[in-house]
């Protein structure tokens, strides 16, 4: 029977099935941060069952609010860190070697085309883009996952989006998966799988697939999914090198990991994007998306560029590109994240981080901090913020505060003009 | 179960993210009933005041996409300390869903003429609502104003409440 890419997985994974349409995973990855995790490992203790099934499946960052801010997530991180140690997590990353887990955790090699993968975060559907089924889940699920190495979903129901036409210069996977949510809805994906598709996500590299696969659940979505193909194999060489004799030969065993063409789809959405436009949010859903240039002149206080979504290496070139040498403007507080310290350090050999000094930019630490209004740039009552991040919910960067969304380059320009703008990068499609 | 019955809040709205229900400044406690006082603080509606619009509420009653947002367990788990262990929606967020069971507690979904007529009916007075598990089917009731109102729980979900939760569940039947 012909099967897309999630139900492959599902099927190569099954342990039971205990009702019609729910099904018991096999986990090939438990990802663990210090805000849901905490409680989880308490409750283990507890229950005098503080075990692991297999400590090298498991993989734990410090990443939402660090360095700690006061005694209570100092104490998460203490939680964690202890939990770490005592069980032999090898793979477990603190001060000085933490990133934003979304961003980390692919850069460490740690997901695989055909890989099951949970984490008490919603924004874990990113490593949906190396093929994976990528599912945030809540502290009991995850208790489960550590204790057990399963997890239970309803079988996956998939929408194919295929992305054709070609992207206009200045116009990015933002851009992109904003026009998406604004056409489906924060609804639009709920229960279900998106599998993103065509030729726009063949061209785009690792970074770009993982920004559209990071808000597939601002559509509700339970995994975003890319098709592994030759980039996909690139980027995860270096920790399979020993596993495949070539390339070629990675690439002929990861092409299990995609749908058959006659699959059953609960959806087929085709998305031009030859005439797409740069994107931005207003009001408090992230489905509420206009062109740029309708917002053009709304003035902001402060300007966001990192996160989950938006902080790799890519993000931080385009941003650097559209600064172009110049400053913030007055009265703008401008604020960069890189999400990782390779990122940080590529950005830092690459110039980008003088770039953005230079501009006067506050270059903070790798971590989740203002995208959830934590740390490092929570907004006063009244601010407005032009942010790369994910979620523009009421009160989410701190109470009484409006997020705008928008792409690195969108948000460089804003920082510029002191006043939501298009970047000079971009040209009218044709 | 008696933990399903009790006076309902009506928030009448799509939509209502986790960052609404528990906001993530409060995610760095580790004890559950730390949260209890923050249980819809930043609620977009108009109309709602958190601390008197709560008081002595066990059920919600909802529309749409009720949990969107975050993966937070702090979301069911500041109902719960709240006393509310039902919420019934038009739909969930698959993870906000998944949590509610996980932790034994009940999200049920209706269908958006029932909520509708409920809405009307009910939403303007002090309204209660019975569970019955065995029947699958609440009554809500007002005044003198009474009705049964038949839902749908799937099998893994009862055997999900009934067990008192996934970790409940799980320990036993997985190795």
């Amino acid at each position: 029977m012909a099967k897309t890419i999630a139900e492959k997985i599902f099927d190569s994974h099954l342990v039971d099935t205990p009702s019609n349409d729910i099904q018991v995973i096999r986990l090939d990855a438990v990802l663990c941060h210090e805000i849901t995790t905490p409680i989880a490992i308490n409750d283990l203790v507890k229950r005098g069952k503080d075990h692991v099934f297999d400590p090298s499946k498991i993989k734990a960052v410090i990443d939402h609010v660090t360095p700690a801010k006061d005694s209570k997530t100092a104490m998460q991180g203490k939680i964690l860190r202890e939990w770490a140690r005592r069980h032999d997590i090898k793979d477990f990353f603190d001060i000085g070697r933490n990133g934003i887990c979304h961003a980390l955790f692919p850069e460490k090699g740690f997901v695989r085309p055909g890989y099951t993968v949970i984490m008490g975060d919603s924004h874990t559907c990113t490593l949906g883009a190396f093929g994976a089924f990528a599912a945030g889940v809540g502290t009991t699920a995850l208790e489960v996952g550590i204790l057990k190495g399963v997890c239970a979903f309803q079988y996956p129901q998939t929408i194919k989006i295929d992305i054709t036409g070609r992207l206009p210069a200045g116009v990015y996977a933002k851009d992109v998966i904003l026009s998406i949510i604004g056409r489906i809805g924060v609804n639009g994906a709920t229960n279900k799988v998106i599998e993103f598709t065509g030729p726009v996500v063949d061209t785009m590299p690792m970074d770009a697939r993982m920004t559209m696969c990071n808000m597939a659940v601002e559509a509700g979505a339970t995994s975003g999914i890319c098709y592994p193909d030759r980039q996909t194999v690139e980027y995860l060489w270096p920790f399979v090198q020993n596993e495949y004799e070539s390339k070629d030969s990675a690439l002929k065993d990861y092409s299990r990991w995609i749908s058959d063409t006659d699959a059953t789809y609960a959806d087929i959405v085709t998305h031009d994007v030859s005439d797409l436009e740069p994107q931005v949010t207003f009001d408090y859903k992230p489905e509420n998306v206009k062109a740029v240039a309708e917002m053009a002149g709304t003035p902001v206080d402060q300007v966001y560029i990192g996160s989950c979504t938006n902080g790799r290496i890519d993000d931080l070139r385009v941003a650097a590109k559209a600064l172009n040498g110049r400053a913030v403007a007055a009265n703008v507080r401008g604020i960069v994240s890189p999400a990782t310290p390779q990122i940080y350090r590529q950005a830092l050999q690459e110039g980008i981080i003088q770039t953005f000094m230079d501009a006067g930019f506050c270059v903070t630490n790798p971590t989740c901090g203002a995208c959830l209004g934590m740390s490092n740039g929570v907004l006063a009552k009244g601010e407005v913020c032009a942010s790369t991040t994910n979620r523009n919910f009421y009160g989410r960067m701190g109470r009484g505060g409006m997020v705008h969304l928008m792409s690195p380059a969108t948000a460089a320009a804003t920082a510029v003009a002191g006043h939501i703008c298009n970047s000079d990068l971009y040209q009218k499609g044709e | 179960m008696e933990k399903f019955n009790g006076n309902v809040l009506f928030l009448n709205r799509d939509d209502i993210n986790t960052d609404e229900i528990i906001p993530a400044k409060y995610l760095t406690e580790n004890d559950k009933d730390a949260l209890k006082p923050h249980l819809l603080e930043d609620l977009k509606l108009s109309g709602f005041q958190a601390q008197d619009s709560l008081s002595d509420k066990h059920v919600i009653v909802s529309r749409a996409n009720f949990g969107c947002g975050s993966s937070r367990e702090h979301a069911p788990w500041a109902l719960e300390v709240n006393g509310i262990h039902l919420v019934i929606a038009e739909s969930f967020a698959r993870i906000f869903r998944q949590n509610m069971f996980a932790c034994g507690l009940m999200a049920i979904e209706l269908p958006p003429t029932t909520l509708d007529h409920i809405f009307k009916q009910y939403a303007t007075q002090n309204t209660t609502v019975k569970t019955d598990l065995s029947q699958n089917c609440f009554e809500f009731s007002t005044g003198g104003l009474s009705e049964r109102v038949e839902f749908k729980l799937e099998d893994f979900d009862r055997q999900l409440v009934e067990a008192g939760g996934w970790i409940e569940y799980a320990d036993k039947k997985y190795r």
